[in-house]
């Protein structure tokens, strides 16, 4: 066992301890917290993967940018005195069965793929994670797909300056 | 079961010296920064200043120190207690994690080792600037909203959305530098200012610098950008309910951001630790360390004093100017900054 299998490790129970405490944190502002430390920790794992680019852009537009905006809503709407919703014992059952069947799917897709069969992962030698590398596949191999969910982006975007603009 | 670990312990010991060395010097310069900062004000102001503690007061930020160690501690009834105390930590934080990346100088030859004066030298050494800068906003963040109190919650908004809309004029403004110099890395960025017949980066982005000075000026809180704690409208802000240490550590933590976004700024257009008009290969390599150091810190000192000159100089900008200077003035100027240099690196080509 090196350091790098510790480091997985650990980094793996943190990512799954925080995971289960963002869904049973009573107060969303915790769950936002949590949620965080979760993006840290598959950070982390990128950086195992020697994808540093990726681990570091991760690092900027969720933990530093889309976590922010969550919290601003969460801190100013102030959730803690509204009424819990939905509290149907039956509505629970029915999510925890339509979850573990998305889970069973995801599993098996997953094992069966043929990308995965017989593949291991390459430890902190891989290079495609670098950003040399990663730019020029983005901009040769996979430009079409980078350019058009770049213009959703955008449309996105001019929605949101649409939709906001209605009121006033 | 015992599992054996490898590790270079010499070069453990060594980033470990290389990191307290930085931290201690960060705060010792932070410490001091308040101090300058008082005596700038006077001056400024036709005042004398602390005087004191010591000749020329000089021991001034020590007793400042003393006492809100010795300050009474007081933690609001109905906040939270865990969060209340990690706002603080995390200011602080965020502000000395910075300093991995920066190079302060170059190789120091020491019993037969050649050590590098930069703790980690990343190939991406920008994004984790950027990165530890936006996570900057969760110190503010979180102890406004601990507080339990409106002032602070509302100066933690400001604060937060100030940042988030300073960063994207910073990040475009970054991108026009990052064309030109081809590399992430901030060694390299500075190596290539060294070169002969290479000008520093400020000859070739002059509008980026301003951009990203005016930005990082917005980043650290600082007037005329200081909406956060503006005193006579949200009471003290975001701080207003903490005391003793709690309180030290959030105002520390803006002296060491703009110690660090002065260090920045300077590798990034000033050549870092290039002394003008003296060759360094010509010297020994301890030799070219030493007055590397020194023009560096030098570089960083005025770029404090620039820092504290603006702010006794210009008066707080309301909500809105603010906003519509980011949004409307920066980010347009940023944008089209990153087009012309685009241009012509293509036409050069």
């Amino acid at each position: 066992m090196d350091i790098t299998t510790i480091v997985f490790w650990f980094l793996s129970a943190l990512a799954l301890f925080s995971a289960i405490m963002v869904i049973t944190r009573k107060n969303p502002i915790f769950s936002v917290l949590w949620l965080i430390i979760v993006f840290f920790a598959i950070s982390g794992h990128y950086l195992l993967l020697n994808a540093q680019f990726l681990a570091v852009v991760n690092i900027i537009v969720y933990a530093g940018a889309i976590m922010v905006l969550f919290l601003f809503v969460l801190m100013m709407m102030n959730l803690e005195n509204l009424p819990v919703v939905n509290k149907n014992i039956w509505m629970k059952f029915l999510g925890v069965i339509s979850g573990g069947l998305l889970l069973c799917i995801l599993v098996s897709t997953s094992k069966s793929a043929a990308d995965m069969n017989l593949k291991t992962i390459i430890m902190k030698e891989g290079n495609i994670g670098l950003i040399e590398n990663l730019g020029k596949v983005l901009f040769t191999k996979y430009a079409l797909p980078f350019e058009i969910s770049s213009i959703l982006f955008l449309s996105a975007m001019v929605g949101a300056v649409v939709i906001g603009k209605k009121e006033s | 079961m015992m599992f054996l670990l490898t590790i270079d312990w010499a070069f453990f010991l060594e980033k470990l010296i290389l990191i307290a060395i930085v931290i201690t010097l960060s705060l010792v310069i932070a410490m001091y920064a308040t101090y300058a900062e008082r005596k700038i004000a006077a001056f400024m102001q036709d005042r004398i200043g602390p005087n004191r503690a010591g000749p020329f007061g000089i021991l001034q930020p020590l007793a400042d120190g003393m006492k809100l160690f010795f300050k009474e501690e007081i933690i609001p009834n109905h906040s939270n207690r865990f969060l209340f105390i990690m706002g603080p930590a995390l200011a602080m934080l965020t502000a000395m994690m910075t300093c991995a990346v920066i190079p302060w100088g170059n190789k120091v030859e020491l019993f037969g080792r050649s050590i590098p004066l930069q703790i980690a030298d990343i190939n991406i050494g920008i994004l984790y600037i950027f990165a530890v800068v936006s996570l900057g906003v969760y110190g503010i963040m979180i102890g406004g909203w601990a507080s339990n109190n409106k002032f602070s919650l509302l100066a933690a908004m400001r604060g937060a959305s100030q940042v988030i809309s300073y960063e994207l004029a910073m990040g475009i403004s970054l991108i026009a530098l990052l064309m030109l110099t081809g590399s992430l890395s901030l060694k390299t960025i500075v190596e290539q200012q060294m070169q002969a017949g290479h000008f520093w980066n400020i000859a070739y982005q002059p509008l980026g610098f301003l951009i990203f000075f005016i930005c990082a000026m917005a980043e650290c809180n600082r007037a005329p950008f200081d909406l956060p704690e503006a005193e006579n409208e949200l009471n003290m802000g975001y701080h207003q309910e903490y005391s003793s240490m709690k309180l030290g550590f959030y105002l520390f933590a803006e002296y060491i951001n703009m110690f660090i976004s002065s260090a920045v700024i300077v590798t990034l257009f000033f050549g870092g630790y290039d002394m003008p008009f003296v060759n360094e290969t010509l010297l020994t390599p301890n030799m070219a360390a030493l007055v590397g150091v020194i023009a560096f810190f030098a570089k960083i000192f005025i770029f404090i004093f620039i820092f504290m000159w603006i702010r006794w100089t210009l008066p707080r900008f309301r909500y809105d100017q603010l906003m519509n200077l980011g949004w409307k003035g920066l980010i347009l100027l940023a944008l089209a900054n990153m087009l012309i240099t685009a241009a012509i690196i293509l036409y050069r080509m």
